[in-house]
């Protein structure tokens, strides 16, 4: 079977066992017993501890380095600096611009400067004092309007000579046409701030290198076959002489996605000392390391007619980057990519710019690069629905794109359950009886958003599969799973397992899922853009058939009976027609092995060809999209502009949900996050470059007292192309929670928040604003 | 350096430390007892709670020779002893956890589930709002503690039935409280 054949909706065996009910996670237990082995549960024979030297200045040239008198400390047994490890890297191919430790210059305070190996921690750290670093201070910029004005100095070097990471103009249709004809136009500036990953364990890695000279790498990841190759390259060793092993992860929400220093400062330790060495990073330097959302300054102009129909929209991005490229490229592309669903527009613009300032690197953070206009464009829905008197919901039901579709952009739509979607939060909301009678400082707000569940886009260009999987078979009826993805939470390897074992009919404590190992699981990308469970899914459908097939033909054989009466059902092998003729599945296993010998099988993914017919059209192609809709409800104290959020609603389309369990945890974890960065986070620095408060307490992450009630609901759209009709569920809830929220404070007081965060001292400007707009002419509702 | 006789999950130990070593220090470098993790070393955000007694603290603030004197219960210690059954028994906050999906990255969920227990120790009924209450020193950063509170709830109703402990490796898993938990 080719991995691009599309396997169906339907059960194996007649009825679902094990999909689509609730299942316990085959990692369950060892996380409830506390036996599940994080990175820095690792100890080795003489493992060495290393810690890394930080740039005080966001950006100077590096003028010398002196390590002898770190060198010279007793239980020092290794210091590195930017000669040491100078190849340059980046997770994506074409913008390798950051080394392990700076090697002439220093980007933003917290940059890597230097790493020692020694016996302790404590040993490490008083090493690092004595390592004497001379700078010359450079120009730091730290708003990116400067960075995009401003050339001098340089925050990289490219050949335009300016400090433009990357930027991505598009246009579809007649844009300026549909303005000029279109009644009814609305304008306005929008922004989103800086917020970061903050996953509860902080980056980890362990090196140790073997008698043959093999490196082994384990390290807190979501993308295992990434760090591999970089590695390789920036070690300057072959690929095959390296093994990089992900352990159980505590968090990762795309802050792991990126290779990053300590996994290169570990690996050259260990082969300089003989010895393991461990990194284990602060929580102040898991706020440097960052990756985070980038902030973003929109400005979108939204055409339509009376009756709503969106007519063009026309969007001018400024993407603030921080101080590497990390995944930019790709997000300046999602920053305009993503929009174009789930509504029907005939027209649409976009011109982003990413620029480079001297701040921690930004990344992919849940919703990468399409969660910041999606929240600019829903609440300039809301102004739109407002303006032309249209409920929201209806407004945006009759804009819906619906399936089978192809988007403005030229984005292939297959399943699409948004309908059903603001139906759903319609009604479990008791919208109809909430809007704009909840009384006062009292609302409801709705927003709408599509994501992509995995791209066409394989990181570096390759024809091979995304995803694989290989099964192997034992006598005894176990059956050990290889898969490369990484499981950084959300439950991918028992996701594997569910689809191995429906597939095979076994019982989930008959299967063992071996993940994200180099040397033992085929290649998988890795934990990133929505692609697991879609990609990696479909991989094991493909194994798991293959292997069906000889063990349902064997036993046919063996029994005298046609195929189709051979069913593999909880563990046993039955012939359907006669309830007497029935075996174990180690038996069956067994019988299938005198004819094919040893038993195994491999399966694959690859998407097939997608996306637009322009440079960059392949950016933000994904062979299924996933929808949700929110709805939230606000009190706003209009005395401290406190926001409390009473409850969230939020109807996802996952196409199927494989274990509604676990995709109504990444649900409600989407929502807490989205809500979360809404109303308490900000990831920034000041004017200085210094990160205004790199810790879980200045950074106040959302406790049980500070989470809304949220309630999931599932839809289910049956993916035409994924496994069993399953689609994305861990970053598509996070996107319309934000705009639902900026919406629902409208309804609660009438004020417009445009700009994120909605902090209290924002809320009573704004408050004020409106009072004196009021005062001056008095109508309903104003702006902030 | 000191030494120092401590009584953890039972056993009594008796491990030399640094005297500014934390007790999670201890736990994690001296004892090997990984189960109680680091999130922030700094006290905000208890994935390092352990129990004194019963009641939760912080183990990354607690100096390790104060827990000299005190019952230390750490997530290696929260099931009960095997009774001889080959069956794994574990508590029912360990099994409501599981069956609730509570477990997404599990790294806050060592020092969760102690506090989770530590509520219950005195609190056989927690109102929704204990439980927020009695939880909000644990930060997690994957489940919106949804389904957490579903778990504490579940452990309740279960404790309440005189059941919870069964931890039947089938993988069927569910939340409705108490026995409708685990589907056919
Ligand atoms: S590690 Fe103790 S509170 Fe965070
Ligand atoms: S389960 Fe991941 S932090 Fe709580």
């Amino acid at each position: 079977m080719s991995a691009r054949d599309q396997h169906g909706l339907a059960a194996p065996h007649g009825e679902f066992q094990i999909i689509g009910k609730p299942q316990r996670k085959i990692d369950g237990a060892a996380k409830a017993t506390g036996s599940a082995l994080y990175t820095d549960d690792l100890t080795l024979p003489g493992m060495l501890h290393a810690k890394t030297l930080r740039s005080p200045h966001p950006h100077a040239r590096i003028v010398s380095i002196d390590t002898s008198a770190a060198q010279a400390l007793p239980g020092v047994h290794g210091v590195i600096t930017g000669k040491d490890l100078p190849t340059p890297y980046g997770v994506i191919p074409w913008t390798p611009d950051e080394t392990a430790l700076a090697v002439d210059k220093v980007r933003f305070i917290g940059d890597e400067v230097a790493a020692v190996a020694a016996v302790d921690e404590d040993t490490a750290l008083r090493a690092l004092e004595l390592i004497q670093v001379e700078y010359e201070v450079l120009h730091s910029y730290q708003d990116p309007k400067e960075a995009l004005e401003r050339d001098e100095p340089t925050i990289h070097q490219n050949k335009r000579g300016d400090n433009v990471s990357k930027r991505v103009k598009l246009d579809f249709g007649e844009v300026d046409q549909a303005f000029e004809t279109s009644p009814v136009v609305i304008k306005g500036d929008y922004s989103f701030h800086g917020s970061t990953h903050a996953a509860i364990e902080p980056h980890c890695a362990l090196a140790q290198v073997d008698g043959d000279g093999l490196l082994t790498l384990w390290s807190a990841t979501q993308i295992t076959h990434y760090v591999h190759r970089a590695l390789s390259s920036v070690l300057d060793l072959a690929p095959h002489r390296i093994r990089v092993i992900q352990p159980a992860i505590g968090g990762a929400f795309g802050g792991k996605s990126d290779p990053f220093s300590l996994e290169f400062c570990v690996a050259k330790l260990a082969q300089i000392t003989g010895r393991p060495v461990k990194m284990l990073w602060t929580r102040e330097e898991v706020f440097y390391a960052h990756r985070g959302r980038h902030p973003m300054e929109m400005q979108y102009s939204l055409a339509a007619n009376e009756d709503g129909k969106i007519q063009g929209v026309d969007a001018r991005i400024l993407i603030d980057g921080g101080s590497y490229s990390s995944f930019g490229l790709v997000t300046t592309y999602y920053s305009g990519q993503l929009l174009t669903g789930p509504y029907d527009f005939p027209t649409y613009r976009f011109d982003s710019t990413r620029v480079f300032t001297n701040k921690p690197p930004c990344g992919p953070k849940r919703g990468h690069g399409s969660v910041q206009p999606r929240f600019a464009f829903e609440v300039q829905l809301d102004e739109l629905a407002e303006k032309l008197s249209i409920d929201p919901i209806e407004l945006r039901r009759r804009n819906s794109l619906g399936p089978q579709t192809k988007t403005v952009n030229g984005q292939r739509i297959t399943s699409c359950g948004f309908d059903e979607c603001l139906l759903q939060v319609e009604e479990a909301s008791d919208w109809k009886n909430k809007r704009q009678s909840l009384g006062s400082g009292k609302g409801v707000g709705v927003a709408g958003s599509m994501y992509i569940t995995g791209t066409n886009y394989p990181i570096y260009p390759n024809e091979m599969p995304q995803a694989g999987i290989q099964i192997k078979v034992d006598r005894s009826g176990v059956v050990t799973v290889f898969s490369g993805a990484n499981d950084i939470g959300q439950g991918s390897s028992s996701m594997v397992a569910y689809v191995v074992a429906e597939e095979l009919g076994l019982t989930l404590d008959m299967l063992r899922v071996v993940a994200a190992d180099t040397d033992l699981c085929p290649v998988d990308l890795g934990a990133y853009s929505s692609r697991v469970t879609f990609m990696v899914g479909n991989a094991a459908i493909d194994a798991s058939r293959k292997l069906r097939k000889l063990v349902v033909g064997s036993l046919a054989k063996h029994w005298d009976v046609e195929e189709r009466r051979v069913r593999l059902v909880k563990g046993e092998a039955l012939d359907l027609e006669d309830p007497e003729r029935h075996m174990t599945m180690a038996e069956a296993f067994q019988i299938a092995e005198v004819e094919h010998d040893t038993l195994g099988a491999t399966g694959s993914y690859n998407t097939p060809t997608l996306g637009g017919d322009y440079r960059g059209g392949s950016i933000g192609a994904s062979p299924a999209y996933s929808f949700s809709a929110h709805v939230v409800e606000v009190e706003v104290d209009e005395e401290t502009g406190r926001i409390d959020v009473q409850e969230v609603w939020c109807a996802h389309d996952c196409g199927k949900a494989l274990n509604p369990i676990l995709v109504s945890g990444q649900i409600e974890g989407s929502v807490y996050m989205g809500i979360a960065e809404a109303l308490y986070e900000h990831h920034q620095t000041n004017r200085f470059g210094l990160h205004s408060g790199p810790s879980l307490l200045d950074y106040p992450l959302a406790t049980t007292l500070d989470t809304p009630e949220i309630k999931s609901l599932i839809v289910e759209s049956n993916d035409p192309e994924g496994p069993y009709g399953a689609k994305e569920a861990g970053e598509g809830p996070l996107h319309s929670a934000i705009p639902a929220l900026s919406n629902a404070i409208f309804d609660a007081v009438g004020i417009r928040l445009r700009h994120l965060p909605f902090t209290p001292d924002v809320v009573l400007r704004a408050l004020r604003e409106k009072r004196a707009n009021d005062n001056q002419a008095p109508s309903p509702g104003s702006d902030a | 350096m000191r030494v120092l006789q401590l009584e953890i999950n039972g056993d009594a130990r008796e491990v030399a430390a640094h005297d500014h070593w934390t007790l999670l220090e201890v736990l994690r470098y001296s004892l090997g007892l990984v189960g109680s993790k680091q999130g922030c070393d700094k006290g905000d955000c208890g994935s390092c709670t352990v129990l004194f007694d019963g009641k939760p603290v912080l183990s990354c603030l607690t100096l390790a020779a104060s827990a000299v004197g005190h019952q230390v219960t750490t997530i290696e210690g929260l099931a009960p002893k095997p009774t001889g059954t080959l069956q794994p028994v574990l508590d029912p906050v360990q099994v409501a956890f599981n069956d609730c999906g509570a477990l997404q990255c599990g790294f806050c969920q060592p020092g969760m589930m102690l506090s989770a227990r530590a509520l219950l120790n005195t609190n056989a009924e927690p109102s929704r709002e204990e439980i927020h209450q009695a939880l909000s020193g644990n930060l997690c950063r994957c489940t919106g503690y949804t389904q957490i509170v579903q778990a504490v709830e579940t452990a309740v109703a279960r404790i309440a039935q005189g059941d919870g402990a069964s931890a039947s490796n089938d993988g069927a898993a569910g939340h409705s409280p108490p026995d409708g938990g685990v589907p056919a």
